[in-house]
């Protein structure tokens, strides 16, 4: 509205605001325990048991705003927060590592929210694990969560954009479409050429997407004692992998499910550079000189290896 | 050799956060912005930020815009992740927009109305040329505007509220009749929407939706992909005074008032159901903040998406799941954003597919 307009308005009808309700001391990240508030942390409990109770469906959830920005996590985070009391040891990691960027500043906000949260970097010590694009090299124990972070819940998404179709398609046990396309990629390419977030059955049923994690951690899903919660937060959907339940990758009986080939040009399993481990998901880049070098993404376990070996 | 894959981290950041701080502090010759001079100075800005922060709080907009240095997007965002940490204390009964205090109202469709047009503030008639004298404003000249314009006003008595256009045209026969009970209104905080979604979680998610999102949308169909003939009934701007129970006697009071802009457009007419009359279809927009185009938009695709659930839809304007999942300004900025994140991982999964299968190809 015109500035000078304000001043005719009757006193009354201009927005009344009351500075002194807004000051440093009320800032909310401080105040209340988890940032969100009891409605909206039982709200998500809530999904999370009827997510367990139905195994890969993927069950809506209003999903608050959050200050990281969606993409970031909103949906691991929403699930972290929720289920975190002071009794609990969190860690933190981002494409394996608990160094990268995106993972430092979700450690840093979730440790400024709930403050008595122990956090760590080891695997074996946490009881809630968040996590993008990984699936730590450690397995999961009875006790243990992993919370995945996760950019598209639905996987028929590939082969159908309107998401009430979707729907129906999952209720029906319908991936027709989704094998054709497996199909396809045998016809035009001899391989199927899913890279990541691989179509995986749950308990028999539905076909979840595990998120953006490579081939080589999908079998980790499968029939393992920790609990798998994954948490879409802008697009408002929470499911769920609980433990000792069957995780099967989508495959024909005579195309077997292939995990990412770390085989080197003489038919050798690489090792990783630093700790020589040879089980693990390796990242690749290139060194000062120029020269293709490979290493543990999980930057937890290749410590721990680089430990024993000492 | 240490771990090299992944570094940055806490330093990284702090003082990544250091250096935008400094740059919004870099010119000392100015003293810095107060949240007063956004609010009214930049006041297109404000409202905007308003509307799709979805949350009306004015002086925590003006901060927000501060903070992000103007950036739209982000400004919203800060308002988003406060309201979040809000409980929701109450819900109010349905507001009436006839009792808004209007600074603008117009109509395209009548030359006369009850009441009367009022052109209000507004940029309309504007020629787009430069005031110079604008780059070296001083501070006598700027209250001189004011004063001066304070002084000519006429001492004239507004009407408390006008009536709305539709209304005569409701009383003609000419639109179809309101459901004599409205359902209660869809929390779009408080439930996701799954498709198919009530009209009123459609209004809502427009209502806080980012400005050029729905604008591109609403073009689209203005262009011609499904173009629903829009004309403008009424378009009103003013404060809504907002209406709450009293905790004790129930009774309706006053509990403040809301900046807003309200649209409501009627649409070509179309043979309609059998045993009734064909009348013409409505479209309407509303949001915080006085942004017009942004109402405009809104009810020209809340008309859009009405024709497309009942008549299937055949335009991109019209499908409720692609305007309603893909005009949020906070989700698709986020994931825009999200894209300059570590993706080492699956990049490497992708190189893994593309290296085996450019064999398979050499081996055929």
């Amino acid at each position: 509205m015109n500035p000078t307009l304000q001043e005719t308005v009757p006193e009354k009808v201009l927005p009344q605001v009351n500075s002194e309700e807004l000051d440093s001391s009320k800032d909310i990240t401080t105040k209340q325990f988890g940032f969100l508030d009891s409605f909206a942390k039982k709200e998500i409990r809530r999904t999370l048991f009827k997510a367990v109770s139905i195994p890969g469906y993927q069950v809506p959830y209003s999903s608050r705003e959050m200050p990281i920005a969606r993409g970031f996590g909103t949906g691991g985070l929403q699930i972290t927060l929720s289920l975190l009391g002071k009794d609990d040891v969190l860690k933190v990691i981002d494409q394996g590592s608990d160094e990268s960027v995106n993972a430092v500043n979700i450690r840093n906000f979730i440790s400024k929210t709930c403050p008595g949260v122990s956090l760590t970097k080891h695997t074996p010590e946490a009881t809630i694990i968040q996590t993008r694009h990984r699936i730590p090299e450690f397995p999961l124990k009875l006790g243990q969560i992993l919370v995945l972070q996760v950019p598209y819940p639905d996987p028929l998404v590939i082969v159908e954009n309107s998401e009430a179709k979707r729907k129906q398609m999952h209720g029906e046990g319908d991936y027709a479409r989704l094998w054709v396309k497996l199909y396809e990629d045998m016809v035009k390419f001899s391989e199927i050429t899913i890279s990541h977030r691989y179509p995986t059955r749950i308990n028999g049923h539905y076909v979840i997407d595990p998120s953006p994690i490579p081939r080589f951690d999908v079998p980790k899903l499968h029939q393992v004692p920790g609990l798998h919660l994954f948490g879409a937060g802008r697009e408002k959907k929470i499911y769920a992998v609980p433990p000792f339940t069957d995780a099967q990758p989508l495959t024909f009986e005579d195309v077997p499910f292939r995990v990412e080939d770390f085989t080197d040009s003489n038919g050798n399993r690489r090792p990783c550079n630093r700790c020589g481990s040879t089980d693990s998901y390796l990242d690749e880049f290139l060194d000062e000189e120029g020269s293709r070098v490979y290493q543990c993404s999980d930057s937890d376990y290749c410590n721990s290896m680089l430990m024993t070996a000492q | 050799m240490g771990y090299v894959a992944i570094k940055g981290g806490e330093n990284a950041i702090s003082e990544a956060t250091a250096l935008l701080e400094f740059l919004r502090v870099n010119n000392q010759a100015d003293p810095p912005l107060s949240i007063n001079s956004i609010q009214h100075q930049l006041h297109a800005l404000h409202s905007r930020v308003l509307s799709e922060g979805g949350i009306y709080h004015p002086e925590l907009a003006g901060l927000a815009i501060k903070q992000s240095a103007g950036d739209t997007l982000e400004a919203a965002f800060y308002l988003r992740a406060y309201r979040s940490t809000c409980p929701r204390i109450g819900i109010t009964p349905v507001q009436k927009t006839e009792q808004m205090r209007l600074i603008r109202r117009i109509s395209a469709a009548f030359k006369e109305i009850p009441g009367g047009q009022m052109l209000g503030p507004t940029s309309d008639y504007l020629q787009r040329l430069f005031k110079f004298d604008l780059l070296k404003e001083s501070p006598e000249r700027f209250r001189e505007i004011a004063k001066t314009w304070l002084e000519n006003i006429p001492d004239e008595q507004l009407p408390d509220s006008f009536p709305k256009v539709l209304d005569s045209l409701r009383a003609e026969g000419l639109l179809p009749s309101v459901e004599s009970k409205p359902s209660q209104p869809f929390d779009i905080t408080r439930e996701p929407l799954v498709f198919p979604v009530p009209r009123s979680a459609a209004l809502a998610t427009m209502s806080r939706a980012e400005t050029g999102s729905l604008l591109a949308i609403a073009y689209s169909n203005m262009r011609g992909y499904g173009n629903i003939h829009p004309t403008v009934a009424e378009l009103r701007v003013g404060y809504l005074p907002v209406m709450l129970p009293h905790p004790i006697s129930g009774e309706l009071m006053e509990a403040g008032n809301v900046l807003m802009t309200e649209c409501e457009i009627v649409a070509m007419y179309r043979a309609s159901e059998e045993d009734t009359k064909p009348t013409f279809g409505l479209g309407y927009g509303a949001c915080f903040g006085h942004n017009e185009v942004k109402a405009i938009s809104m009810a020209i695709l809340d008309r859009a998406l009405q024709k497309g659930e009942q008549q299937g839809v055949e335009n991109p304007s019209e499908d409720s799941e692609f305007v309603l999942l893909h005009i949020d300004g906070i989700e698709s900025m986020g994931f825009a954003s999200h894209y300059k994140m570590p993706h080492y991982v699956t990049f490497h999964s992708d190189l893994d597919r593309l290296r085996t299968t450019q064999q398979q190809g050499e081996k055929s």
